[in-house]
């Protein structure tokens, strides 16, 4: 292992990307040929939001072993957010641009300073850790609001509009999915403090209940909450169609690389050892609740993410769309895929949403309504024949995680004995 | 909340004047929990000072609702008991529950069989016999339905990883949904529920001081057998400590207690300054009250005193060891879910029957609260359930009727990640020992 020369491009690397922009110039010439119509490229779309979505819910229950169904709730705020975002600045209003932006950097700079504030205290329980980040964002988010949106909204407005239109638009939404995904991280990273010490069912049960308390919420988005342009339960309505494919397909390229790269880390070591056994992870130095966090944060910021790139391809939102019963999908598919693959979320992302979203849809007339009963049936079906997933533990050359050789010494072997 | 952590005390070696005890930060941000607390308990207090009776009526409702969601959650526990599986399609056991009664009585009539045989029998005898049979009938389509699940979708997949029972719970529960929403089954509409019985509304002067009265000495009776066999208990007589728990006396304890005390309360006629005391009750919760008692104290004894139970107890605790002492686990793990589904089915027509409408997909969110009922409660734990379940729907109702009704399910489910980050085993549970 050591003789080996140190590069910075390994050959499954190149493969993997090259391969990568083939089939993203495959697809977009398709686009751009109408090929794949419209209805077919949305399907695209919406299979690499899932994916995203889904390889963050791998990170957290499939590496790291934290069960969790609260993946479509920071999907559902990753989505409103970034909606918001380009919907105000669409209608004049710079903001929410602002107003995002900058309550996510001065929050992040309140929990560093929250954090080193703790560090010089024992004993400090999670609740109070939690209090403290929650006072914490709460005070950026209102200096965000309250001081600072008026000001740099005006400076963001008057850079932007010195840029071309096409180039302000790109940047405008690069931002939103910024947005989107860091007020899904900032939440999911509150969130996670005290429930992720709970562990196994119920750190689930907890994260449903997010998922419930999320869709409620969005649900009275005008009426409780101050966003009268989401309008509550009726929908939001007027988001720009800014989706665009090599938007989705950097994303989720992005998605994939961090993701690997953190597996393939110390860090990506630690989180997989406390999946395997918490305790032992423990004893070996390993920061347990840190770790968790991580992947907990990491896995909503990809959320988000999707739910920023969902949001503006659909050009719709409705709460009842992010309904708890939703949130099994990320976890149907990861478990399809194989609990800690990345390349059977990457390959049933896709597939699961080809196949019941532009698939089962053309069931022959009459027979529409039995897509959601065929789908249980081939759940059903696949969960007895192949409860480990249809990849198991496999991994694409470049995925694959190279764990260093066991070195044999000496004294282990075990000597013969001679007769 | 007392769950400090040792990680963070300074070690020998590490220097320990510049770290500081975090026990003053711990307490600043109790007193703000406390305070949050306080204030709801304002509002509540605040609401119940200005009209009592308004108040006091949200509580009835709320208890209604709550021994609806016990019956559910009775199920959950004990599945999770037992099997440690999240059964997300006992929701729809419960949704097939509420049709299953809905075409016994409308397409068979049977809520009125007496009348087939008997033509002039009189009213409240034929209500009274049709409900129970509606309700017995129920019980045991939707245990059977359960045990076929169980033994289909389950069954094949306890020796693999737990997550695939979760994910072929969720597929069941969709399956059990939609394919209700075919036309040829339930179809997707809203319909109307026939109810077995008319619903009559008991307020002051309807009730019977009779009826009252007899619950009180009911009760008085009940409480005071209690207490002397308590009394006796403490002193060393192992035979009243045994006869303490009888399952009859518990149940007329039960029953006299909540019946009495509803009773009174819609009997009242009370007019103070001109506020009028003005509660009223229904035949619908009486009877949900009643049969939720009967069913879930009829279990309790299942599985306290019954050999079966004994064996759901021992599968429960240790599978392998039970099976090596001659418990057959599959057949008791099937009669647990036959009585899970019994329960959820009994639910589902209560729920109907006081609600008046049937859907496809009514089963997901009462299903969803008795199971955060369960957890609240301590799951694995028969009381645990029923007084989880009861706090679950004095949270709901009293959350929708004095602070914020579209919150409602937010404050629910907000309850109930505070209950688990303080108690996590719940109310009743007993703290998980992990096996090393």
């Amino acid at each position: 292992m050591q003789n080996e020369p140190k590069v910075f491009f390994k050959k499954e690397s190149a493969r993997f990307i090259g391969i990568g922009l083939v089939i993203f110039l495959i697809v977009q010439f398709l686009i751009n040929t109408n090929l794949l119509n419209s209805f077919w490229s949305g399907i695209i779309f919406w299979g690499a939001a899932i994916t995203i979505l889904a390889l963050g819910l791998n990170l957290i229950y499939g590496f790291n072993g934290q069960f969790s169904l609260g993946q479509y709730g920071f999907y559902a705020i990753g989505a409103y957010t970034a909606a918001d975002i380009t919907y105000r600045w669409t209608h004049g209003d710079p903001s929410g641009v602002a107003v995002v932006l900058s309550g996510a950097l001065l929050t992040l700079v309140c929990y560093v300073g929250i954090a080193a504030f703790l560090r010089r205290f024992y004993r400090v329980t999670v609740m109070t850790q939690f209090t403290f980040y929650l006072l914490g964002t709460v005070f950026s988010f209102a200096i965000a609001v309250l001081v600072l949106a008026q000001p740099l909204g005006r400076l963001a407005q008057t850079i932007l509009s010195a840029l071309p239109g096409g180039l302000s638009q790109q940047i405008v939404f690069f931002i939103a999915l910024l947005g989107g995904a860091a007020l899904a991280g900032i939440v999911s990273y509150l969130f996670g403090i005290p429930v992720l010490e709970l562990g196994s069912d119920y750190f689930g049960i907890s994260t449903l209940g997010f998922t419930i308390i999320v869709k409620v919420l969005l649900d009275n988005t005008d009426t409780i909450l101050p966003f009268p342009e989401m309008k509550g339960a009726r929908g939001m309505i007027g988001i720009p169609q800014w989706t665009t494919w090599p938007w989705v397909f950097f994303s989720l390229l992005l998605v994939v690389m961090v993701m690997r790269n953190i597996l393939h880390s110390s860090i990506g070591r630690a989180i997989v050892s406390v999946r395997e056994d918490e305790r032992a992870a423990e004893l070996v130095g390993i920061n347990v609740a840190n770790a968790k966090l991580l992947a907990f944060v990491v896995g909503s910021i990809f959320a988000g993410l999707a739910g920023g790139i969902r949001a503006h391809d659909l050009a719709f939102l409705h709460p009842q769309s992010f309904n708890f019963i939703q949130s099994f999908n990320p976890l149907i598919i990861v478990v399809f895929g194989g609990l800690g693959s990345m390349t059977g979320t990457l390959f049933t992302g896709f597939v699961w949403i080809i196949l019941l979203e532009g698939i089962l849809r053309d069931l022959p007339t009459g027979y529409e309504t039995w897509r959601f009963v065929i789908y249980p049936l081939v759940l059903l079906v696949m969960m007895l024949l192949r409860p480990e997933g249809l990849m198991g533990r496999y991994e694409l050359p470049y995925l694959r995680r190279v764990l260093p050789a066991r070195r044999k010494t000496e004294e282990t072997e075990p000597e013969e004995v001679p007769a | 909340m007392e769950k400090a952590q040792n990680r963070g005390v300074p070690t020998e070696g590490s220097p320990a004047q510049s770290r500081h005890d975090g026990m003053i930060l711990n307490r600043i941000s109790q007193g703000l929990f406390v305070l949050l607390g306080l204030v709801v308990l304002y509002v509540l207090g605040r609401a119940g000072w200005k009209s009592p009776s308004i108040f006091i009526q949200q509580v009835l409702n709320g208890l209604q609702l709550g021994f609806i969601y016990a019956l559910i959650a009775l199920g959950y526990t004990m599945i999770y008991g037992i099997v440690r599986l999240i059964n997300f399609a006992h929701g729809d056991v419960f949704m097939i529950g509420a049709f299953t009664s809905f075409y016994t009585i409308a397409t068979l009539n049977l809520h009125r069989w007496p009348l087939w045989f008997w033509p002039n029998a009189s009213g409240l005898g034929v209500t009274l016999l049709g409900t129970a049979s509606v309700i017995i009938l129920t019980m045991i389509t939707t245990g059977a339905l359960a045990v076929v699940v169980e033994r289909f979708a389950y069954r094949p997949l306890r020796s693999k990883p737990r997550i695939a029972a979760l994910i072929t719970a969720v597929g069941v529960s969709f399956f059990l949904e939609y394919f209700g929403a075919l036309p040829f089954a339930y179809t997707n509409n809203y319909i109307t529920y026939p109810r077995p019985f008319e619903i009559e509304v008991y307020n002051a002067g309807k009730i019977s001081p009779m009826l009252i009265g007899g619950m009180w000495v009911l009760f008085a009776v009940a409480a005071l057998l209690f207490g002397v066999l308590y009394w006796r208990g403490r002193k060393g007589d192992l035979k009243a400590r045994v006869w303490m728990r009888h399952p009859v006396l518990q149940w007329v304890l039960m029953l006299g207690g909540f019946m009495s005390a509803v009773l009174t309360l819609a009997g009242l006629h009370v007019e103070t300054g001109g506020k009028v005391w003005d509660l009223s009750t229904s035949n619908v919760t009486l009877i949900i009250m009643g049969a939720s008692i009967t069913l879930q104290v009829l279990l309790q004894y299942v599985v306290n005193r019954t050999k079966l139970g004994k064996a759901m107890r021992a599968a429960a605790y240790d599978k392998p060891a039970a099976r090596l002492m001659g418990i057959n686990v599959d057949g008791v793990i099937a009669l647990t879910f036959a009585l899970g589904g019994g329960l959820a089915g009994a639910a589902g027509v209560l729920y109907a029957t006081a609600y008046k409408q049937v859907h496809h997909l009514m089963g997901i969110i009462p299903g969803l609260k008795a199971f955060v009922a369960a957890v609240v409660g301590g799951i694995g734990s028969i009381p645990g359930a029923v007084v989880g379940s009861l706090i679950m729907g004095q949270t709901e109702v009293l959350a929708a009727g004095f602070i914020s009704t579209p919150m409602r399910d937010a404050i629910v489910f907000s309850m109930l990640i505070i209950v688990l980050l303080v108690r996590p085993q719940g109310i009743f549970g007993e703290p998980a020992t992990e096996k090393v």
